[in-house]
This record gives C-alpha cells, structure tokens and sequence, in this order.
C-alpha cells in the first residue's frame, strides 16, 4: 500500500505491506534511526516520537494506520530546548533511550500546557499548575532507562518546565508548542 | 507475523459488513493490544478493518447530565475531559492509572474494553493456555499465578481482566453500545464481560462483527474514586483495585456502588459488600465488613493469596476517603 507521511519536516510516499509498524519503517526504509528498537512490545518507550504533535509508540501502530501523518523524531527537534536541558544535565549515559525521552518529554510538557492530570495529581477536576518531580516521574513513566539517568533527566525536564510560562492557556488547548 | 489484508473503514456500516463477512477479520483501533499479538502469534487474522478513523471521537453530554463517549476517543482525551474530571472523577483516575501517556494517547474506549488478558501463558503461544487454544490445558494453575484471580475462576482458566477504565464503568453503571449486522443492541458493562466456566476462549458477549460505537454513562458520580495496587508506582498492571461511587445520608450510606479490579475474568461488581453498606454507619467497622462480606467466596491459589486482605484493605481505603473527605 502507498502512504504519504512527513517525517522531520521532509515528505516522503512510500510504499509499505501492512505488517510493517511505524518504527520498522521508519528505521528500515526511511533511515530515521533516532527512534529506537527497544523491547519491540510498547514496554519501554525507546521508540516514542511525536505523530500529529502527540507521543506515542511506534513500535505498536502499523505504518498503514498512519497515512498522513506528521511524525517528529528527536531528530527533527533538533536544538529543542528539552535536547539542550539533557545534554547539560547530563541526562544519559549510554544514550540509547534519549531520543525517546526526549520526544516523550516534549509532549508530556505540551500535554502539561492543556492542563492534563495524571495519575498523582492530587484532585483530578483541578487544573495542573507547574511540573514538581512527582509529575515529571509519573509522567515520564513510560519510558525506561537501563541505565539509570533518571535522577538527571528529570532535572534537565524541570528546567525546561520551569522556563516555561505559567501554564496560561489550560483546557482550551493552546499550549505552549 | 502472519500476512494480513488491511481496510480502512469510513463508515460503521462498513466496518460490521467487512469483519461480520469474514470469520477471519478483526477491527483494529489503536493497535496497542492487538499489534503485539499479531507479532507475538496469539492473534492471527486475514484481515485488519481499521476502525481508528470513524467519526466516533466525541464525548457528548446526555440529558440526564451522564455523558456519551465514542469508541474511537482516545483514553488520555477521554481522562482529560473537563466533564469526565467533574462529574466522574473515579473514571478520569482510573484511565490515568492504567497504560504510559503515549499508549493512552492511542488506545481507545472501544479498544480498552476488549483488550485480553496478560496472563503471561496466554501470551507465549510455546505454552498450554485453554484461552489461546481451547482444550490445550491451563499453565497457570500449576505455575505462575500471582496475578490471577481470586473470584470467578474455573477450572479451566484463572485470568484476569487487565482494564482499569472497565473497572471505574462497571460501578458508574455504564453500559456499551453495539452496532452489529441486525442493528443496534445495548449491553451494560457489568455484563459485558465473561467469566471463564467451559470457555475460557471467549472473553465477551460480543458476536464476531459487532461494533462497539460508543459508551454511556449515566447521571454523575462527583464522590467517586479509583485506587490501584501494583508492584511499581506507576505503569504495571493491578494486583488489586478498586473503583468505588459513594452516596451519603448525613452519617450513613445511602448507596454505593464498587467493583474490584484484578481479582477476576471481569471486571468485578461487589454486590455483596454493596448490600452490606446500604444504611450503614459510614465508618471502619462497616467497611471492614462489607469488604468481608463480598470475599468470603474468594477462592485463591497459593500463590495470590495475598490478593485476599489486599482487596479487604484496598477496598476498606477507599471507603475511607470517599466519607472521610469533603469531596
Ligand atoms: C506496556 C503496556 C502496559 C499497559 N498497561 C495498562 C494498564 O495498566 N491498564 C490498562 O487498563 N491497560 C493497560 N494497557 C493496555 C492498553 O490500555 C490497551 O492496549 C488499549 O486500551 C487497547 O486499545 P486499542 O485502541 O489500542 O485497541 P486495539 O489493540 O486496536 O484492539 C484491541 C481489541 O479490541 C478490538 N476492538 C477495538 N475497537 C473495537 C470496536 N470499536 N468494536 C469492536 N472491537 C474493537 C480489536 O479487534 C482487538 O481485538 C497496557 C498496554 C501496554 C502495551
Ligand atoms: S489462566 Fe487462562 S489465560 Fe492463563 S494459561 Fe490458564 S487458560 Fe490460559
Ligand atoms: S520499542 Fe516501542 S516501547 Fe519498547
Ligand atoms: S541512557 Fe542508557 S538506556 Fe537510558
């Protein structure tokens, strides 16, 4: 099946079968390789990129199921302030998982903007007001670090969240890109 | 992964026509759950009808102030809802307790309702599992089961229902709407789900091609919460949990309605410990023994007796801070 996607600002029709996942083409047919092959079954968020500005796991979407889309690798965010904050916080080590902590950063941080809870949010009706380390933990949960960097990458996310301008524009949507 | 054919539907019509025609076919939504069986060989269909894309993304309010939520909205739209957060916090808490932010930035209603089991046997199809293959013997009854269930299980089969956001419907009385070949039909959450008996192999009521096209939920339960037990803070699966609505009478309960996560095939309604509670005093003693009441049927294995005291406590917890707080 033919799809068109842009990837990292670049467009690209390619042609793919329906087994092959986002991830697969990505790395195998496009040369992306900034998304990462992990556990290959959604457990470790290695392969997190940004699809229509929001994170999700390529490992576990067929590429068919994606046609159109806009999908943003850590590539493609470039000297993003987040990629900036890791590196002076020294938020990895082997850096196999950054790319995705990165991009899972990125829309966490957006999806914090709107006004999202997550699950240690204390009353869920309640808009969220700032990022404290609980929040960033939780919500960067899903991306696993064998390496153990998390003391750091959570300090260089704190930065950049507090930089940010107090979350102005909740739930209406809006958020700070 | 077996080769498939893949379809994109535009309509539901569609959609129930392509899967119900082909025995072999199956909807995909977000993927999630069936992306991974497909590589790790538990499903193996002819034919994806990809259902992510129909106009069935909206949360729209009902009359009687309860809420219509399509099957496609995606788990962390429908968490961040401002109607959800207000008028059905048990369930806004539930869906953020389950899966990492970028699943539920994908997985769907629909999608979450029928997601399998993660006995660890059902996912490995080099062992015996009667779910997998009906007839081939249960593993984990012999083996490894500290994440099965306590309540309902057969001989057959001691899985466990792996959704939270099923578990915070089940006591909010939701109930599921299906679209199928004949038309349309309405199944209360509560009874969506199958406990196993002598077919372990069907996880639903649902018939092959019936469409699930939206959840409702009824009126409004703002004194409502979900607790969840797992082996890490965050992003695992619940040992134990508890989804519970709460009507107070000045100190008394007039109504409550819990269901219990992780102890069963299903998500499960505590009947028993609801009639316990109905006018009692809200306090300790109470809930103690309504959580007694309800798992004095429990039925454990060796290794998920804990399971037993840990809803009792889990349960008791809840009851706690729905009339203890002002909320
Ligand atoms: C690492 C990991 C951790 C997770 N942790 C949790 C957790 O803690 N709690 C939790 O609750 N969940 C958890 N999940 C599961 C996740 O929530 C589910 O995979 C997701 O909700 C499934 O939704 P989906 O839209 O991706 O479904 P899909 O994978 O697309 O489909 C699942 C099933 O539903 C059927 N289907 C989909 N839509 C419809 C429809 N409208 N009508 C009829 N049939 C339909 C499909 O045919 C398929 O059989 C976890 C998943 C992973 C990978
Ligand atoms: S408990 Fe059920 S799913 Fe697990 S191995 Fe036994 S039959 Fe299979
Ligand atoms: S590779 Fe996708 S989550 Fe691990
Ligand atoms: S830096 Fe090595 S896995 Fe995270």
């Amino acid at each position: 099946m033919e799809i068109t996607w842009t990837v990292d600002g670049e467009l690209f029709v390619l042609a793919v079968e329906p087994r092959v996942t986002v991830l697969d083409a990505l790395r195998e047919y496009l040369g992306v390789v900034s998304v990462k092959k992990g556990c290959d079954h959604g457990q470790c968020g290695a392969c997190t990129a940004l699809v229509d500005g929001r994170r999700v796991l390529t490992c576990l979407s067929l590429a068919v199921q994606c046609d159109g889309a806009e999908i943003t690798t850590a590539e493609g965010l470039g000297e993003h302030p987040i990629a900036r904050a890791f590196v002076e916080h020294d938020g990895f080590q082997c850096g196999y998982c950054t790319p995705g902590q990165v991009c899972s950063a990125v829309g966490m941080l957006d999806e914090a903007a709107q006004g999202w809870p997550s699950h240690v949010t204390e009353d869920v009706a309640a808009d969220v007001d700032g990022l404290g380390d609980d929040e960033i933990r939780e919500r960067m949960g899903g991306n696993l670090c064998r390496c153990g960097a998390y003391v750091n990458i959570v300090a260089a996310i704190r930065e950049v969240a507090e930089q940010r301008p107090a979350h102005a524009a909740r739930r209406t949507g809006e958020g700070a890109r | 992964m077996n080769p498939f054919d893949y379809e994109r539907a535009t309509d539901a019509a569609g959609a129930v026509a392509a899967v119900a025609g082909n025995p072999r076919a199956m909807f995909l939504a977000g993927g999630t759950n069936l992306v991974d069986h497909l590589k790790l060989g538990v499903s193996a269909p002819e034919l994806l009808v990809d259902v992510s894309r129909l106009p069935l993304d909206e949360v729209r309010e009902l009359p009687d102030g309860g809420i219509r939520v399509g099957a496609a909205v995606r788990n962390s739209d429908l968490a961040a809802h401002p109607l959800v957060r207000e008028r059905f916090p048990v369930l806004a808490q539930a869906l953020l307790a389950g899966a990492s932010g970028q699943l539920r930035n994908v997985a769907t209603t629909g999608g979450n309702l029928l997601q399998r089991t993660r006995c660890p046997y059902f996912q490995d199809v080099t062992t015996p599992c009667n779910k997998r293959l009906p007839g081939a013997g249960c593993s984990a009854i012999g083996g490894h089961h500290r994440d099965a269930a306590i309540l309902g299980a057969s001989q057959q089969c001691v899985a466990t229902h792996p959704s939270d956001m099923a578990v915070a419907m089940v006591a909010l009385d939701a109930v599921v709407r299906v679209q199928g070949e004949d038309g349309e039909r309405t199944i209360p959450v509560a009874e969506f789900h199958r406990l196993p008996g002598e077919e372990p192999e069907r996880d639903t009521v649902l018939r092959h091609g019936e469409l699930i096209t939206a959840v409702d939920l009824p009126g409004a339960a703002p004194r409502s919460a979900y607790r969840k037990v797992r082996e890490r803070a965050t992003y695992a699966f619940a040992l134990v949990s508890v989804a519970a609505v709460v009507g107070l009478d000045g100190g008394a309960v007039r109504e409550a309605r819990i269901a219990l996560g992780g102890v069963a095939h299903k998500p499960w309604r505590a009947v028993r410990a609801e009639e316990a509670l109905r006018g009692a005093v809200a306090g300790d003693d109470a809930f103690r023994e309504a959580a007694e009441a309800e798992l004095a049927t429990a039925s454990p294995l060796t290794g998920n007796a804990f399971k037993v005291p840990m809803a009792r406590n889990a349960l008791v917890a809840v009851l706690r801070q729905l009339t203890g707080g002002t909320r």
